[in-house]
């Protein structure tokens, strides 16, 4: 038996007591967990996605749209542009290198995009199995893409119009896999890649498919077809362009110009997401306000359960005085309570967000493939275990204290 | 060996209290008799240690205890007074044997034996595990004896430790109290207005 065992033992006598007030600091510390975990996965994600990308010029619309679509692949693309213009911005001399995106079709919710090769490696992707694509209708799929539909190399695709699941489906032309990508922890992971001219030849198709409705024969169709893309090669169309500057000092200059003297439409990434962590970041400070808010009613409601039972229990402390107790072993077993309860409400407060951690990922998951699982502890978590320790002691001050000046001999009397 | 000489005590200045020198050789035990508010708990603290007298000394064992630091007085009445109230105390989230593990623990001592053998003594060893809050009245005072005892102290004190009881069980208590003392070679100081005490005890002072 000792002062520490002893608080233990008080702290499980009265375990609703205990409970009650671990439940408002669990809370606490579980919601500002929460929205730190959060924030930064989300922030990690996005940065992460972000590397060797210093502009996307796509079709006019919101630059915000075009950043999320053509970066994230979370949201649609503004449109699209021709390919010669965009060719023309790609040679400019203050270009460093540029990569083409495809959109229009996916397989079961995951978005195929016709690109360069350059986009695998922009990911550092590397291949798991089988090869990059080579000519049209191959694809290289990204490791969530595989593990969750369980396709292999040699499977193959057929592909729905648009980026929803419901899209009508291109059953005339299928796709071939032919490679497999090692995780990387970016969008690669839940993107189907194929060569441009896959995306070109499928739609121009569809196009064509509109323009001449009745006309239902598909193999004449796909010749003309075919004819055609030779013949107007610069008609054809892309969705967006990834871009990266010689010099980082071209990202000031360089954009705007585009905006003012071309219908296209150019966006700096990294400059979005600050915008849109700005308008998030106000709501996850009014949460975490609310949050520390908790904690200090939290730390409050710990006081006065550690006051109440420093009362109820004055006897027997003026007992263990008497068979040889000091003040400072009292003192310490009372600081020892709170201080067990806020640490144990600390530990259960970091579980919880974790739990919350996982719910939310798999919402996003289910909703925009993104998922965030990491379980490590921050750095401003450690913070709020320094926090929850405070709390502990701060709210045993003043019963600590009154037992330290206790008088034996009136308690005692006083029966 | 309890010696006091002069010693005066005051509450805020207005209750004074002047109390007749006790002095007690080895293996004696003492009754003090008084009726109520003339200071028998003040005496019983001021012998404790619980409280320090205004005037006069306090002599326990060779050791003028009016002269300790509060904390040095913590650890001599630790290792050498036993206490039992009137009313029962116990550490209530504790079992029995956890109570009588904790006083060894706090005056540094550690001896399952010695706490086998008391409740073997008192005949409560089967509520070694119960919660004071399942004892009866009879039962919690025997574990609060025991707990005046485990750390074999030089000298019990009693605070009306029979004033709530019928005859018999008043006998049964006082022979307890008188047995354990003289088996853990201990002297037993009562305080008491419970005159029905006098027959037990050869010694006794009246306030």
């Amino acid at each position: 038996m000792n002062i520490f065992k002893l608080s233990i033992k008080n702290i499980i006598s009265k375990p609703l007591n205990s409970l009650l007030s671990l439940s408002l600091l669990i809370l606490g510390i579980g919601i500002i967990s929460l929205l730190l975990q959060l924030n930064s996965l989300i922030k990690d994600q996005m940065d992460n996605n972000l590397k060797g990308i210093d502009m996307v010029v796509g079709a006019k619309g919101s630059p915000l749209q075009l950043i999320l679509s053509a970066v994230y692949h979370i949201d649609s693309p503004t449109g699209n542009i021709s390919l010669e213009e965009a060719e023309k911005i790609s040679k400019n001399r203050m270009v460093g290198s540029s990569i083409k995106l495809l959109y229009g079709d996916n397989y079961n919710g995951y978005r195929i995009v016709g690109t360069e090769k350059k986009f695998v490696e922009l990911y550092k992707g590397e291949i798991k199995d089988g090869r990059l694509w080579d000519k049209a209708y191959e694809v290289v799929i990204g490791s969530k893409v595989y593990e969750k539909l369980n396709i292999k190399i040699g499977d193959e695709l057929v592909s729905s119009h648009g980026l929803r699941e419901t899209g009508e489906a291109h059953e005339d032309q299928v796709y071939e896999i032919v490679g497999l990508l090692k995780p990387t922890n970016s969008v690669l992971d839940q993107l189907i890649l194929t060569s441009p001219e896959s995306v070109w030849d499928i739609h121009g198709e569809h196009e064509h498919d509109e323009e001449h409705e009745h006309d239902e024969e598909h193999e004449h169709d796909e010749e003309h077809e075919h004819d055609e893309e030779h013949e107007h090669d610069d008609d054809r169309e892309i969705t967006a362009m990834l871009i990266k500057f010689k010099s980082p000092m071209n990202i000031i200059q360089f954009p705007r110009q585009i905006n003012q003297e071309t219908n296209l439409q150019a966006a700096v990434p990294s400059y979005e997401i600050s915008r849109l962590f700005k308008l998030f970041g106000f709501g996850i400070e009014t949460l975490s306000y609310m949050a520390y808010l908790i904690i200090i009613v939290s730390g409050f409601s710990l006081f006065i359960n550690l006051f109440n039972s420093m009362r109820d229990r004055r006897y027997e402390m003026a007992l263990m005085r008497t068979l040889g107790a000091s003040r400072i072993q009292l003192s310490m077993m009372i600081i020892f309570e709170s201080l067990i309860l806020t640490i144990l409400g600390f530990v259960i407060g970091l579980l919880f967000s974790r739990i919350g951690v996982m719910f939310v990922s798999s919402l996003m998951e289910e909703s925009l493939n993104y998922d965030l699982n990491s379980f490590l502890v921050l750095n401003e978590e450690f913070w709020l275990l320094g926090l929850s320790i405070f709390i502990g002691l701060i709210s045993s001050l003043i019963p600590a204290l009154q037992v330290y000046k206790m008088n034996i001999s009136e308690t005692l009397a006083d029966e | 060996m309890v010696k006091t000489n002069g010693i005066k005590f005051n509450y805020d200045n207005e209750i004074f209290f002047e109390f007749p020198n006790v002095n007690l050789g080895k293996h004696e035990n003492l009754l003090i008799i008084g009726s109520s508010g003339i200071g028998k708990t003040t005496l019983l603290h001021l012998l404790a240690g619980l409280i320090k007298p205004q005037s006069g000394s306090i002599e326990l064992f060779g050791v003028n205890t009016s002269q300790l630091a509060s904390h040095e007085m913590d650890k001599f009445r630790g290792n050498n007074i036993g206490l039992v109230f009137q009313k029962s105390h116990f550490v209530n989230s504790l079992s029995v044997i956890e109570n009588l593990q904790l006083a060894q623990y706090l005056s540094n001592k550690k001896d399952s034996k010695r706490i086998e053998s008391i409740l073997n003594n008192l005949g409560i060893i089967d509520k070694s595990n119960k919660k004071p809050n399942q004892l009866s009245q009879g039962e919690k005072q025997r574990v609060s004896i025991a707990l005046a005892i485990v750390n074999s102290p030089k000298l019990i004190l009693a605070d009306e430790p029979t004033s709530s009881l019928d005859d018999k069980n008043c006998d049964n208590v006082i022979k307890i109290l008188k047995k354990q003392a003289s088996d853990f070679g201990a002297q037993l100081i009562v305080i008491t207005h419970d005159s029905r005490l006098k027959k037990h005890f050869n010694k006794s002072i009246e306030l």
